[in-house]
């Protein structure tokens, strides 16, 4: 087949410089996302089994099964599991992302991001916060009465607050947070702030309840991290219309499910090619070591997918040291060595630590394969075992297996 | 003229493209001494060089 992989990976580039994440609107899953009942769960990474699932990816799925009020405990949920009731389904698959363990449930609520550029919709859920949340694999009625509150409470609020307000355009506050030393990945600070100083204020109009209102302002102000469901739904909207280009070898999705890790690549289609997932390094909460971490899991590197997180190191130096790295200036030297396995930089999320030059955009497999240098990724590390929580954080490389499978099954596609 | 005797009697520049250990230990003895990071493409794979040549 004759194919000309640079036009289409310049092509490619195009298409994600031109995107225009817009967050337009609070929905629930059961309305939005195809194929989803009381009994589908959506989760991280490529499809897996029950049986190859990690501790945490469990733990959160018996939580999952409780919040929907299908099980009472946690015995009567993994029941219902191992009788085959339950349907597993790879979020990526219904047009979604959730970070860590990525649970995604019937009743729960979503962002719902437009790419204004394409037309495109992507959802991801509303951030918990931090510790011991679902998304970790905790499950407890703590993590289910939060989960239920986020449901009943902020996400109507939080729509009736956009309605008012109208869309929010994500990609700009992304490219401020970038300026004010976010990654957005394991810094949302900055972003999360913005996002507060856009939507309060009409939040502020639409709850009446005194007391409720201050439980919602205190929320969202209180989570750092809140912006990154944002900004990973923000890089699904931007990914997705990269898929399917004839002869390109620029990599859409990487996701892990906690033991296997996946990419899928634009001229490949909607093939995931996986690896076991690595362990990241980094550093932990007191009175958890490397011994008790479970290895990389979630979708929230679809932030790396479209050069933010990881990619962007460069310009968060406060995040150097949450994450383990050692220096400021190995973060800057992060950054650029995304820059020798991607197509371009970014024409609006640029780094002024790094003058001003644009993120590291668009994983070309061609490009990692010959290098040898990995994607780079920060994030959060869940306990291994079920119900636990988060324990740490730090940095993990996307495996280069998945990479050499995708090159090889490029090859033998377009060259027999 | 042995060269290589005559360049151990100066100072030694070197340039060190590869392996890092190489760097660490000259610099360690004093040294002046840049390093270049550098593998083989590929990771030296004679059946993933011929695909991306192809996939130029």
């Amino acid at each position: 087949m004759k194919v000309n992989i640079n036009e289409a990976n310049k092509e490619a580039l195009n298409r994600i410089n031109s995107a225009q994440p817009t967050l337009v609107d609070i929905k629930y899953a059961k309305d939005v996302l195809p194929g989803m009942d009381k009994y589908t769960i959506g989760h991280a990474g490529p499809p897996l089994e029950w049986k190859d699932m990690c501790g945490p990816l469990k733990g959160a799925i018996i939580g999952a099964i409780k919040y929907e009020g299908l099980a009472q405990n946690n015995e009567e949920a993994e029941e219902l599991v191992v009788s085959g009731k339950i349907k597993f389904v790879s979020n990526h698959s219904m047009g979604a992302v959730g970070p860590m363990t990525g649970m995604i449930t019937y009743s729960m609520p979503l962002f719902e991001v437009k790419n204004e550029t394409f037309g495109n919709y992507g959802y991801c859920t509303i951030n918990e916060g931090l510790g011991k949340v679902m998304r970790f694999g905790a499950n407890d009625d703590e993590v289910i009465t939060r989960l239920k509150w986020l449901e009943e409470k902020l996400a109507p609020a939080l729509k009736k607050a956009l309605e008012l307000s109208g869309p929010i355009n994500l990609k700009v506050i992304i490219a401020q947070a970038l300026a004010m030393g976010d990654e957005m990945h394991q810094r949302n600070i900055a972003a999360s702030s913005l996002f507060a100083r856009k939507i309060l204020p009409f939040v502020v109009k639409v709850v009446e309840d005194r007391e409720e209102l201050e439980k919602i302002t205190s929320f969202i102000t209180g989570n750092d991290q809140f912006f990154l469901n944002l900004a990973m739904a923000s890089g699904k909207v931007t990914m997705d219309p990269v898929k399917g280009i004839e002869g390109c070898t620029i990599v859409t999705a990487m996701s892990r499910n906690g033991t296997n890790f996946g990419i899928k690549v634009s001229g490949l289609g909607e093939q995931w090619f996986e690896a076991p997932v690595l362990m990241p390094k980094g550093l932990f909460f007191p009175g958890y070591s490397e011994k008790d971490a479970n290895p990389d899991i979630g979708d929230s590197t679809i932030v790396e997918t479209f050069g933010i997180g990881g990619f962007t190191m460069g310009a968060a130096p406060a995040v150097v040291r949450f994450v383990g790295a050692e220096s400021v200036s190995a973060a800057m030297e992060y950054t650029r060595d995304m820059w020798e396995i991607t197509e371009g930089k970014s024409n609006i999320y640029q780094m002024p630590t790094l003058d001003f030059q644009g993120a590291p955009t668009g994983i070309d497999i061609r490009k990692v394969v010959e290098t040898g240098i990995l994607p780079v990724i920060n994030t959060g590390m869940a306990h291994k075992e079920p119900g636990v929580g988060q324990v740490g954080a730090g940095i993990v490389n996307a495996p280069m297996e998945c990479f050499v499978q995708a090159l090889l099954a490029f090859s033998q596609k377009y060259f027999g | 003229m042995n060269k290589p005797v005559e360049l151990f009697k100066k100072e030694l520049k070197v340039v060190n493209i590869g392996l890092q250990t190489f760097y660490d230990s000259l610099k360690s003895q004093g040294a002046s001494a840049a390093h270049v990071e550098w593998k083989p493409p590929a990771g030296g794979n004679e059946e993933l060089l011929a695909i991306l040549q192809k996939l130029k």
